[in-house]
């Protein structure tokens, strides 16, 4: 295994000048030359708009394109949350010091303290900008920006924007980017898919797409690449992810000399909708807010579960002494609010045990009815109500509910058709962020020359597990702040490169493969749709891959999945032409590489005799069933090269901790 | 419960349309309007037929692909929600269901459900923005502004861009779209020194690209998913109108 060919390029000197000085020092380019400087970016969300508008402002040559119908639409647009930044606005005791320590230890000691410092210094810059923008965040009556608290933090630094801070966000990128469309400067490319990165002496010099809706393949050149196209979530079907979200881009830059790095890294998220039947497309997030009031339990007693999953016992009928509230009962310390991994991994334990409560025994309870009644009897004070019955109190403690989750409780009404005013929710744990992607140095430039991944799409900043209101605010560096000035250290050695013209023998290469692919998935003529091999893949990885891993799981897991990959390319069906807008022929390449990172996360996973933050090896746990690093052999960064097909070699960066002193991570 | 769809097919933007029928026997009250589609599409691929293509991706009512006209209603017959959104529970066994893509001149059909609203980008591009570069912001906190105006401006930002106030007009107008972001950038004070170029130069986008004049119906505010206000179409007409005054 080599460590050699992984240099992180994490410049010298004290953990807080590093960025400094690295910005003082790095090579710029002139602005003549930053005209006949042509820049690709694959990916329009916040981490591809933000960084093709910036580019574009520089005076760049830039051309963007994404799969969507507009720029405006990335799956960006739905995280609802916030955006973290250590303003300090809140005089309690934040500082870029705290964010970086908050987001190293939130990650489980797996990320890199170079990037995740600059990440923290850089965070105060993005909320000026946004708010320059025209971001409407939300406000405190004297006119400044209010902030909330989120887990794994013990200050208030997270700005949002109702349940919409994602949305409100991308807006802003997205008005940016149009700006330099109309501009000129930015050349956009909709409903266009990303389908090769052509590579000209080792270094990225442009891509192939495929214009969706006449099936046309382009080839379009570019001094460099960035891929800004998230990440991989979808490979287990039902995820929180939009239905397009997908690994094509970073999977293809893979297959041509790009590092994978960490993929068995995923977030599963705690509170989600639970599935309610076959015909599940995706899972719908509940906003972690709830777990501030909402309590989580399971019956006590194994008969009364399952008498609730056939509907014959009513959840309100169970008394309180007949109820597991396992959390509260387990971690004691942090009860409900404990993190996302550790929830997450609770509930399945007790589903697994047989105390899940709906028809698929995969759901929990998250019950109101102690909050309702709690704010009640607030409420009946402040208006001196002597003696108020129980109607009473439900009637003004749901009025407090109302105002603080109103949004939330109306969308699951709008989902499950339950009242949850008058019913216990329920919840399931659902798949949400992968922390894992493509392998980058401080410049965030991958191992292969020119080309660059930002935002979800790398592996840099969350380690092993990423913290509530840090994936904006990580695409936002990426591209307002970061790419700006490290993509100089690179074009500043490129000024004398020509634009390559596109019929470069590697262009009609690398076009031709892509024909000759789209071609043969169409010509398979099988028996299969293309969303059948999909739900398996999901299935076996949701199993085996998914909130908790064991070494025979893993093992049955590979072999399924390169079985199923081979009766993929056998017998899918993927009807109509390639020259045409056809959905299935774009979801079929899709799945086709989601097949080949399915088994790569298996043996990342197999890989790491370990526990940590979203990676849980049953094997390595303590007597209470807690996750049980090991920092001796496992503090490393796992960066996948994919030799032949489906054949990769391990390489690893070593995780060095200067300036944090390591911990367990406990929430007893 | 089983249904019956009849669902607009159309081949590409030059070709002629028509209504197919399909019948399904086995929808989920559970089911959301999208995967009974997806049920749909699994169906015809299996009798060697080509699934209908529509647009959707974030399958939570905010990224604003979804873009059905459902039984003569944008987005279905419940108020105040994207098709995705839209559940199955809302129908009852033995309905006929009539499925269409937006009409609208500035929206061609691209093939069946799908259509193209590249020209509401295009008005963006005109004038929806604030110009400032990055790098270029002033401290976050430096300029209070309301809560009630921020508020405001928060409401007008949260339209989708579905486009399905174009598609409930009678004219197929655009002004609730426009209105709602001229409305969020000249409510805010780091919209205001481009407010009268803006409201300007994305109106005359919006005729450009051939969308109808507003008649004040009122439909486009009703069928909205995110039920956008109507006072910022008045809101746009006052900049727009301040602006000619002033000749800019």
């Amino acid at each position: 295994m080599s460590i050699n060919k992984l240099d992180s390029k994490i410049p010298e000197g004290p953990i807080d000048q590093k960025w400094t000085k690295y910005k003082s020092s790095v090579p710029l380019v002139n602005p003549a030359n930053k005209r006949s400087l042509e820049i690709i970016v694959v990916g329009t969300g916040l981490a591809g708009a933000s960084a093709a508008a910036s580019l574009a402002e520089m005076g760049y040559k830039v051309k963007a394109f994404c799969f969507q119908d507009s720029p405006r639409r990335a799956h960006s647009i739905a995280a609802q949350g916030g955006i973290n930044a250590a303003k300090n606005y809140q005089n309690d005791g934040d500082s870029t010091y705290r964010l970086f320590y908050d987001t190293i230890k939130g990650g489980d000691y797996r990320s890199r303290e170079g990037n995740v410092h600059r990440l923290a210094e850089v965070s105060s810059s993005i909320i000026d900008q946004c708010v320059a923008q025209g971001v409407p965040f939300a406000r405190e009556y004297g006119g400044l920006l209010s902030n909330r608290s989120f887990g794994g933090t013990q200050v208030q630094r997270t700005f949002y924007a109702a349940g919409q801070t994602g949305q409100q966000l991308l807006l802003g990128a997205y008005s940016a980017l149009q700006r330099q469309i109309g501009m000129g400067n930015v050349t956009m490319h909709t409903r266009h898919e990303m389908m090769d990165v052509v590579t000209i002496d080792g270094k990225a010099r442009g891509i192939i797409a495929r214009n969706l809706i006449t099936g046309e393949l382009e080839r379009h050149f570019g001094h460099s690449v960035l891929l800004c196209t998230g990440g991989y979530g979808n490979v287990f079907y039902l995820s929180t992810n939009a239905m397009g979200s997908n690994v094509t881009a970073a999977w293809k830059a893979h297959k041509k000399g790009a590092f994978f790095s960490n993929p068995c890294y995923t977030q599963i998220h705690p509170t989600c909708i639970p599935v309610s039947g076959d015909h599940q497309s995706k899972l719908t997030l509940m906003s972690e807010s709830l777990r501030n009031d909402g309590r989580i339990w399971v019956p006590k007693n194994v008969e009364d579960a399952k008498l609730v999953r056939e509907g014959k016992l009513n959840p309100n009928d169970i008394t309180e002494e007949n109820r597991d509230y396992y959390l509260e009962r387990r971690y004691p310390a942090f009860g409900n609010l404990v993190p996302r991994d550790v929830a997450s991994r609770a509930a399945k334990e007790r589903c697994d045990a047989g105390y899940g409560v709906n028809k698929t025994g995969q759901a929990v309870f998250l019950d109101y009815a102690a909050a309702i009644e709690r704010y009640g009897k607030i409420e009946a004070t402040k208006q001196n109500l002597t003696n108020p019955d129980k109607a009473t109190l439900t009637k003004l403690g749901n009025a407090v509910v109302k105002e603080k989750y109103g949004n939330l409780f109306d969308m699951y009404k709008q989902i499950t058709g339950v009242n949850p005013y008058n019913e216990p929710m329920q919840i399931y744990p659902a798949v949400h962020y992968t922390m894992g992607g493509l392998w980058v140095d401080y410049n965030l430039m991958t191992t292969v020359p020119g080309l660059y991944a930002l935002g979800e799409a790398n592996f840099s900043d969350h380690g092993a597990n990423r913290l509530g209101a840090s994936a904006l605010m990580q695409g936002l560096a990426d591209g307002y702040f970061v790419i700006p000035y490290t993509i100089g250290a690179y074009l500043s050695t490129d000024i004398r490169t020509k634009a390559i013209p596109t019929d470069h023998e590697a262009f009609v290469q690398a076009e031709k493969e892509v024909a000759d692919r789209l071609n043969k998935l169409i010509n398979i003529k099988g028996t299969k749709s293309v969303d059948y091999f999909h739900k398996i893949l999901g299935k076996i990885i949701w199993d085996e891959c998914g909130m908790a891993r064991n070494e025979a799981g893993l093992k049955k897991a590979i072999a399924d999945v390169q079985a199923l990959r081979n009766e993929f390319w056998t017998n899918v069906r993927v009807p109509g032409e390639v020259n045409e807008f056809n959905t299935e022929l774009e979801k079929a390449g899709r799945v086709a590489d989601f097949l080949e990172l399915g088994e790569l996360m298996c043996k990342d996973a197999l890989e790491r005799n370990e526990s940590c933050g979203g990676h849980f090896r049953e094997e390595f746990q303590t007597e209470e069933g807690e996750a049980l690093r090991d920092d001796e052999n496992f503090s490393f960064v796992s960066a996948w090269e994919m030799t032949q097909d489906a054949q990769w070699q391990l390489h690893k960066e070593e995780l060095k901790y200067e300036n944090i002193k390591i911990a367990a991570r406990s929430y007893k | 419960m089983k249904i019956t769809l009849k669902v607009w097919r159309q081949k590409n933007t030059k070709s002629k349309g028509q209504f197919e029928t399909y019948k399904l026997d086995h929808v989920s009250e559970d089911m959301s309007f999208l995967e009974m589609f997806d049920v749909l599409n699994e169906q015809l691929i299996n009798e060697g037929k080509e699934p209908v293509v529509f647009d959707h991706d974030c399958r939570e009512g905010i990224c604003g692909s979804c873009s059905m006209y459902i039984n003569g209603r944008p987005h279905g017959p419940k108020n105040a929600v994207t098709t995705c959104q839209l559940h199955m529970r809302s129908f009852k066994d033995g309905d006929i269901i009539v499925v269409e893509p937006w009409r609208a001149a500035a929206f061609p059909v691209l093939k069946d459900l799908s259509v193209d609203r590249s020209s509401f980008d295009r008005i963006m591009s005109a004038g929806g923005f604030v110009s400032v570069n990055t790098g270029n912001a002033q401290d976050a906190n430096s300029l209070p502004i309301g809560k009630d105006i921020a508020d405001e401006a928060f409401m007008s930002a949260a339209c989708i861009g579905c486009g399905a106030c174009v598609a409930a007009c009678k004219n197929a107008s655009a002004m609730l779209f426009v209105s709602a972001k001229v409305s969020q950038l000249s409510l805010l004070p780091q919209g205001q020194p481009e407010a009268k170029k803006r409201a300007i130069a994305m109106v005359n986008q919006m005729d450009a690209e051939g969308f109808g004049s507003c008649t004040n119906t009122g439909a486009c505010s009703a069928e909205c998913p995110k039920e956008i206000s109507l006072s910022n179409i008045a809101r746009l007409n006052r900049e727009y109108l301040s602006a000619s005054v002033a000749g800019e």
